[in-house]
C-alpha cells in the first residue's frame, strides 16, 4: 500500500485514503465545437502511461476531500513529490524514449 | 527434434531422462528479417508461430527483453473462456478456444488445456438478469454458454454452498462447458518450440531501445541492446509495456498499465473441479493440476510498471474467497504476485495497423489475455502478412477510439476490475 502526503493536510497518510484519479494536467479543449474527432480521442482516451515519473491526480477522499497532483515513478511506485491544484513543480522527466 | 511420443519418452527414460534436447535454439540476432516481433509472451510466440506455419516462408524473429513466457504469460490464473457479451469479441475469443481444443496436438507439446467449465455466480437479481442477456447472445452466435438453478449449480461444483440465507445467496449460474484452463507456461514453451522448429529465432534478453524510421515514414529497424536488426515488419505484442514501445516511433496510445495480482494456496486435494466466478463478491478461483488453489485479484487503482500491488487488494481477494467458501480459511497461501496489464477503456484489445506503416500492434488485452493467446497470435499474423486486419481482428483496430465504435466490455466484464 503506498504511503500518500497530502499537501494540504500536510500529513502522510496510507493509500486507503485516497482515491486515484488519472493522469493530471490534461486541460478540456477550450472551445468543444471545433474540436475534430482526432483531438477528442486524444484528449478523452490516449494517456502518456509513463514507465517513469508520472504526473496524476489524487483526491484525499476519507480526508480533507481535495485533488491534488503528484509526480510518481511507476517504475518503483515511489512519490517524488505531491503538490496543490494550479502548481506545476518543475521536475527533470526522464523520459526513456527520447522521442 | 523428434516429436514428442511415447517411444521418445521411453528411449529416454532409457537414459534417465538426461539426453533431452534442448527445446529451442537459442540464436545471435541476424543484421535483418521479414518479421520481427517484439515480445516473447504467448501471444508474441504464436504470432510468430502462425506466421511461419500459414504464411511463410518468412524470416522471423522474436525479441525478448527477459526470458519468454515471464511477463503475463507466467503470471496470470490461466483461465479460459469465450463467454463475452458483444459479437465482436464472443467471435474473437470463441477463435481462441477452437484452437486450444487442438493445441496439444498442433504444437506436439502438452498444453495441459483442461475444459473443465467456467461458472459465473448470480447473487442477485440483476446478476441474473445480465447472466441470461449474455447467455442468449451467446447462444445466438453459436456459442455455448447455458443457465443453471442453485441446484444444478451445485450438482456440477459440490463445494457451493446455496444456503438462500447468506450474505451473498447463490441464485443461479452461468456455465460455459467448454472453458477451464491450461498450463501458462506450456503455452509459452509450446509455441517457442513449435515456433523455433519453423525456423523462427527466439532471441531472449534482448530489449528493444529505439525503433528506427526511413524518410518515408515506414518502420526499417529495431535498435536493441544485442544490436540493430533490420525489419520492415514489426509486431509489437508488448502487453504492459506497449506505450513505451509505441513511444519509440512517436506514436501515443490509448493505454494505461495497471498492476494485477494473483495467489496460489498451498496444494490440497482436488476439491475443485471447475473454475467459479463472483462478480458480486469479486473472487475467481480454480484448482491448479498440481492441487492449489489459483485465486485472482484485482487491479490496483494507479498505473503502474512495478509488477507489485498493494497488499490489500491481495487480501481483499481473500476475503472475498472466504465469503464464497468458508472452507477455505485455513488454507495457507503460497505464493502472491503482480504482472502489468494494459487496459484500454472497452475493455477490449487494440489489434491491427498503427499510423506508421510496417508497424502493427497487439496489446490492451488487459485483465484477460491469457485465454485468446492461440486467437490472438492467429489473427494478428493474418493482419501482419496481408498488411491488413484479418477480418476477426477488424472490429478491434486503432481507430476505434476517434470513430467512436468502441467493444464495450468495460460494462459487461465478468468481473470487473
Amino acid at each position: 500500500m503506498l504511503l500518500i502526503t497530502c499537501p494540504y493536510c500536510e500529513e502522510s497518510r496510507p493509500e486507503l485514503e485516497f482515491h486515484y484519479e488519472g493522469e493530471a494536467h490534461i486541460a478540456r479543449p477550450l472551445n468543444p465545437t471545433t474540436v475534430s474527432d482526432e483531438e477528442w480521442a486524444e484528449f478523452l482516451y490516449v494517456r502518456s502511461n509513463s514507465r517513469g515519473p508520472h504526473r496524476e491526480r489524487w483526491r484525499h477522499l476519507h480526508g480533507c476531500g481535495r485533488f491534488f497532483n503528484a509526480i510518481r515513478d511507476t517504475r518503483t511506485d515511489k512519490f517524488i513529490i505531491t503538490y496543490r491544484q494550479g502548481e506545476f513543480p518543475e521536475h527533470e522527466i526522464v523520459e526513456e524514449t527520447p522521442k | 527434434m523428434s516429436d514428442f511420443s511415447l517411444l521418445t519418452l521411453l528411449q529416454h527414460t532409457l537414459s534417465n531422462h538426461r539426453k533431452w534436447p534442448k527445446q529451442w535454439r537459442s540464436p545471435a540476432p541476424k543484421a535483418s528479417y521479414d518479421v520481427v516481433i517484439i515480445g516473447g509472451g504467448g501471444h508474441g510466440l504464436a504470432t510468430a508461430y502462425y506466421l511461419a506455419k500459414n504464411h511463410g516462408p518468412l524470416r522471423i524473429a522474436v525479441l525478448e527483453k527477459g526470458w519468454i513466457g515471464g511477463g503475463n504469460t507466467g503470471r496470470n490464473t490461466t483461465i479460459i473462456r469465450s463467454n463475452y457479451l458483444w459479437e465482436a469479441s464472443a467471435n474473437l475469443y470463441d477463435h481462441a478456444l477452437k484452437l486450444w481444443a487442438n493445441l496439444s496436438s498442433e504444437l506436439n507439446y502438452n498444453v495441459m488445456f483442461s475444459p473443465r467449465g467456467v461458472m459465473m455466480l448470480a447473487h442477485s437479481i440483476h446478476d441474473e438478469q445480465i447472466f441470461n442477456r449474455h447467455i442468449r447472445a451467446n447462444q445466438l452466435l453459436g456459442i455455448d454458454n447455458e443457465w443453471l438453478t442453485p441446484q444444478e449449480a451445485k450438482q456440477f461444483c459440490p463445494v457451493l454452498d446455496i444456503d438462500q440465507n447468506r450474505r451473498y445467496p447463490i441464485r443461479g449460474a452461468a456455465l460455459q462447458r467448454r472453458g477451464g484452463v491450461a498450463r501458462h507456461d506450456a503455452v509459452a514453451w509450446g509455441y517457442a518450440r513449435a515456433a523455433d522448429r519453423l525456423g523462427v529465432d527466439i532471441i531472449q534478453n534482448c530489449e528493444v531501445i529505439d525503433i528506427e524510421k526511413g524518410t518515408d515514414g515506414a518502420v526499417r529497424a529495431v535498435e536493441t541492446n544485442r544490436g540493430r536488426i533490420e525489419s520492415e515488419r514489426i509486431g509489437a505484442v508488448a502487453a504492459g509495456n506497449t506505450s513505451v514501445i509505441m513511444g519509440m516511433a512517436g506514436l501515443r496510445i490509448p493505454l494505461e498499465t495497471y498492476p494485477l495480482q494473483a495467489l496460489v494456496s498451498e496444494p490440497v486435494k482436488p476439491i475443485f473441479p471447475c473454475v467459479v466466478m463472483s462478480n458480486t463478491v469479486h473472487a475467481y478461483i480454480s484448482q491448479s493440476s498440481k492441487g492449489e488453489l489459483v485465486i485472482g485479484a484485482s487491479t490496483d487503482q494507479y498505473v503502474s510498471y512495478s509488477q507489485t500491488g498493494g497488499l490489500h487488494i491481495a487480501s481483499h481477494a481473500l476475503e472475498a474467497v472466504n465469503e464464497m467458501f468458508p472452507m477455505f480459511r485455513r488454507l495457507r497461501m503460497l505464493r502472491s504476485w503482480g504482472g502489468r496489464v494494459d487496459v484500454t477503456v472497452d475493455r477490449s484489445p487494440i489489434i491491427g495497423k498503427t499510423p506508421v506503416p510496417g508497424l502493427f500492434v497487439n496489446c490492451g488485452w488487459g485483465t484477460g489475455g491469457f485465454k485468446a493467446t492461440p486467437g490472438s497470435g492467429h489473427v494478428f499474423a493474418a493482419t501482419i502478412a496481408n498488411d491488413e486486419p484479418h477480418h476477426l481482428a477488424a472490429p478491434f483496430a486503432l481507430s476505434r477510439f476517434v470513430s467512436g465504435a468502441f467493444i464495450d466490455e468495460a460494462a459487461a466484464a465478468a468481473v470487473s476490475h
